[in-house]
């Protein structure tokens, strides 16, 4: 039986042992009107066979079409050194470091993880992640809502309507009022934005570079946000903190981010990693696992899991959080993933996933009938609008070998001519110059 | 060892993408733009021999026994790893799903989700199973959300959850951010009587969370009693699936009576934990519920193909920006094929013998506050070791040094110097042998040398850490002094 390795001997002496005659004596409390109704599960298969239908599976999906799909989850190239690190089985088949001595080698990588999250953002701190960058947003939503004793919510449209549509589901039973704000042309906002906040506000949500893709300056918005006391809480996107002001310099108390692009395969949603870093003053609202820098008795550096005291399992009903497992292989694979790029490889991406961007936007637009609808600066995004309804070009070009975008009508009513592109350092001009030829003859 | 980041010097060269051709303030003006971001610059061996170093500091399943009690590490096989990279599941883009024709592209993926689903249902006795919750406590999330949306849509006004004072610390947390007053009921010689639920159980309460078997590692047997007392106050019962390692093929959850039931895939189906995740808790659901789960949902047309449904006007909406942790809950599917009906079976059948086997063989060292029959695991008390200053904690750091993890500690919170074991199905008895044989010694020696069992650990890469300097000095980045 795999996986299981009593012999039957093995089995006799520990029944023996345990003083029972059999293994189902063990189950004799479950009464009968308990046992299941039925158990119709299929026969077990061989290891070959299991793999052998997987891989059936996996080639039942598309993965060789050229992609310019983005809006917030990125195909960035993960170096093979990655892989190999985080397939240690030390890391991966280890538990929760509940026993600091025993997890040294975890508890160390969550302190640096720490450290370069915390870095790339410009703020004080940062927790060991949380699931994905909805849920860090929505944690973050209620780290305000907690410390200004305020219901009142202010989000951007040009924030990921994803991330949009977690919040509502999450604050549905909650007594917090979320207020929307639209976008302008696919920019944020910011003086409609800068109006609505009032002494009721808990916090102001938006997103840097914005879900079009629009690179802004909210510091005179955070500035607003703080005269009246309100939270001040950025999403942004964390290959491009390598090179944009970041949420510190601005002024934001908090900063989140999907973290599936340093390191993460796209692997159809999952897992990803929740990037979550906050100032000083709002640390002990921070939900979720934190390493701690500490000594051992001979005065030896070792780490440990601090700030217990806002969980769940110590605080119960009373904690900041519900959250228990957080991503730790994943910040991992984003911690190996930011070293072996250095300071230099990350810029690099950064750079190379904007230029080739900002060639496919030229290349683009230069098509009669297309328009850029992204107005300003952009990064590695861009929103243009078509002549026709983006979903019928999608469908057409998809099948041509090249997934076009993200139809913004999926999100955005009267935006249906509306197509979001996106462009990594894995992006080539040929292949920018294949799609923009296709989307000339097609429309 | 020196951090990353001590380890940097300026100007190395790790995996650098090719030159670009611009510099950045050609597309993004010079008062949008910020300086360094303080990453390190290391070579590629330096970053391999660092995080090689890193790993070597780590218990792990692979290779050291690990008895957490709640939390069933067991082995995890190591096949579904290359599952879960086949180019296939891990290049796909989970937004190819949502345009036109959707589904077109990703069969295969949606297959995977469609069938696990439907597989959890068997297991577990219920309607229909959602894998979108991230983790387990996501899905006691996710499943009170659901109730709370059943008892809205019911008219009915409802502000209490009971969870009971033996239940993991993420029940009355996840009951609370759901918006609900948590209410504890107490249990009595281990177990919830029908007496003691009684006392807190009224018109208010929307939901009861249990965990069967609890965990102290005893069956629940007033359950039916229970389960009929709950239903009659229209109230829902959730089941924490932390303990299914102990129940599979012996008990259904639905059948029994539950509405709600969340897994921990990473425990019960053997996928890796990663030193804390990733995590994944699909939640089931009983019919009447059905019409509150997550979208998107997966749904299969008569010609077979599937296709991704957002059309559940009653769903409490998206907990999740896709499908949950797919990378995660394939690996979780491929060890469900590999096992198959009888697999399960066997591994929850000598989960429980291996337990019992512990105890048993432990019973004359350590006081077992409830001695009888448990299911995949059982607490021990340090009480008669505390008497000479030994305390859990020291017995657990006692164990490191032996080279196996150690048991879950100080929960769950009603017993005293609590020690909660859980051997799991995947270990030999020749390793469970070793751990009781050290356990006896380490038993012996709180007597003979509490001082010698105070010290340790000794012979890993630090002894026992202050974790109090920690809290108070709080340095959690490499950037404070």
């Amino acid at each position: 039986m795999p996986y299981v390795p009593h012999s039957p001997e093995d089995v006799r002496e520990m029944l023996n042992v345990i003083g029972v005659n059999s293994v189902d004596d063990l189950f004799a409390e479950i009464p009968a009107d308990l046992r299941p109704k039925s158990f119709d599960l299929p026969k077990g298969k061989s290891e070959m066979a299991v793999l052998q239908k997987m891989e059936k599976l996996a080639a039942r999906n598309t993965t060789d079409l050229t992609s310019f799909l983005g809006a917030g989850f990125y195909d960035h190239f993960i170096p093979t050194a990655v892989d190999a690190l985080v397939s240690r089985s030390e890391f991966y088949t280890a538990y929760t470091p509940y026993q600091p001595e025993a997890s040294q080698g975890t508890l160390q990588a969550i302190f640096e993880y720490q450290t370069a999250m915390a870095r790339l953002m410009g703020l004080d701190y940062s927790n060991a992640s949380v699931y994905d960058g909805g849920t860090a947003l929505y944690e973050a939503t209620l780290m305000a809502v907690r410390k200004t004793k305020r219901r009142k919510v202010i989000v951007s449209e040009a924030l990921n309507p994803i991330y949009r549509e977690m919040l509502d589901s999450y604050t549905g039973n909650l007594n917090i009022e979320l207020v929307t704000v639209p976008h302008n042309h696919g920019r944020t906002n910011i003086k409609s934005l800068t109006a609505v906040i009032d002494k009721d506000t808990a916090a102001i949500i938006v997103q840097n570079p914005n879900f079009f893709g629009s690179v802004n300056d909210f510091t005179d918005l955070f500035a607003t946000a703080h005269e009246h006391k309100a939270v001040a809480i950025m999403s942004t996107y964390p290959v491009l903190q390598a090179v944009l002001k970041t949420p510190g310099q601005m002024g934001a108390d908090i900063a989140v981010a999907e973290g599936q692009s340093i390191g993460q395969p796209l692997s159809f949603g999952g897992p990803y990693l929740g990037i979550m870093t906050c100032s000083k003053a709002l640390v002990r609202q921070m939900p979720g696992r934190v390493a701690g820098r500490t000594e051992d008795g001979e005065g030896r550096t070792g780490y440990v899991l601090t700030l217990q005291a806002r969980e769940q399992h110590i605080r119960r009903q009373k904690a900041t959080s519900n959250i228990c497992s957080n991503q730790a292989l994943c910040a991992l694979r984003t911690l190996i993933h930011l070293c072996l790029l250095g300071e230099e490889g990350l810029r690099r991406t950064a750079l190379l996933s904007i230029e080739r961007a900002h060639y496919a936007a030229e290349r683009l637009t230069s098509i009669t009938g297309v328009d850029l609808f992204t107005k300003g600066p952009f990064g590695n995004e861009f929103a243009i609008t078509l002549p026709v309804n983006a979903f019928e070009i999608v469908d057409k070009l998809t099948e041509r070998g090249i997934i076009p975008g993200c139809p913004l009508g999926r999100y955005y009513d009267g935006l249906e001519n509306g197509l979001l592109i996106s462009c990594t350092e894995k992006t080539t001009e040929e292949q920018i110059g294949i799609f923009a030829e296709i989307l000339r003859g097609a429309i | 060892m020196k951090t990353v980041f001590k380890k940097s010097v300026l100007g190395r060269e790790g995996v650098w993408p090719e030159e670009p051709k611009s510099n950045i303030e050609d597309f993004i003006p010079a008062e949008l733009l910020r300086e360094s971001a303080g990453m390190p610059s290391l070579s590629e061996l330096d970053v391999v021999r660092h995080f090689t170093k890193l790993s070597m500091k780590n218990f792990g399943v692979d290779s050291n026994f690990y008895p957490l009690g709640s939390c069933t590490m067991k082995y995890n096989p190591k096949f579904t790893e290359q599952v879960a990279a086949l180019p296939g599941f891990a290049r796909l883009h989970p937004a190819i799903s949502q345009l036109k024709g959707a589904g077109r592209h990703c069969q295969g993926a949606l297959e995977v989700i469609f069938e696990t689903e439907r597989l959890l249902s068997e297991l577990c006795g219920m309607a229909d199973f959602t894998m979108h919750p991230m983790a387990g406590a996501h899905g006691e999330l996710t499943g009170v959300m659901i109730i709370a949306a059943y008892h809205k849509d019911k008219g009915n006004k409802k502000t209490k959850v009971i969870c009971p004072d033996s239940a993991h610390g993420t029940n009355p947390a996840s009951a609370s951010i759901a918006g609900y007053e948590v209410v504890s009921v107490e249990s009595n010689d281990g177990i919830i009587t029908p007496e003691a639920l009684a006392e807190v159980l009224d018109d208010e309460v929307a939901a009861v969370m249990m965990t069967c078997p609890n965990t102290l590692g005893l069956f629940e047997k007033h359950l039916p009693e229970i389960v009929k007392m709950i239903h009659e106050k229209d109230a829902l019962l959730y089941y924490d699936g932390a303990n299914m390692n102990a129940i599979m093929g012996k008990m259904r959850v639905g059948d029994a009576g539950f509405d709600v039931v969340h897994l921990n895939l990473h425990k019960t189906f053997a996928t890796p934990h990663g030193g804390g995740g990733p995590g994944s808790g699909p939640v089931g659901v009983c019919e009447k519920l059905t019409p509150f789960l997550p979208v998107s949902r997966v749904k299969k047309l008569e010609d077979g193909q599937y296709y991704l449904s957002y059309d559940a006007p009653k769903s409490i909406g998206f907990v999740a920006p896709f499908y949950g942790n797919f990378g995660v809950y394939l690996k979780a599917y491929a060890y469900m094929l590999r096992l198959g009906r009888e697999g399960l079976i066997r591994a929850t059948e000598n989960a429980v013998l291996g337990a019992n086997y512990m105890r048993k063989r432990l019973e004359d060292y350590f006081e077992v506050p409830y001695n009888r029959t448990c299911m995949h695991e059982f607490v021990l008390s340090a009480v008669n070791q505390a008497k000479n200053g030994v305390r859990a904690l020291d017995v657990a750091k006692a164990l490191l040094d032996k080279g196996h993890h150690a048991p879950t500690i100080y929960f769950p919170l009603i017993v005293k110097e609590c020690m909660m074991i859980e051997p799991t199905e995947t270990e030999s008895k020749e390793t469970l042998d070793c751990f009781v044989d050290d356990l006896i010694e380490i038993a012996k020696l709180a007597e003979e040398n509490p001082d010698f069992i105070k010290n340790a650990p000794v012979t890993l890469s630090v002894s026992r850490l202050d974790e109090t300097k920690a809290a108070r000095d709080m340095v959690i980045t490499d950037d404070i002094n």
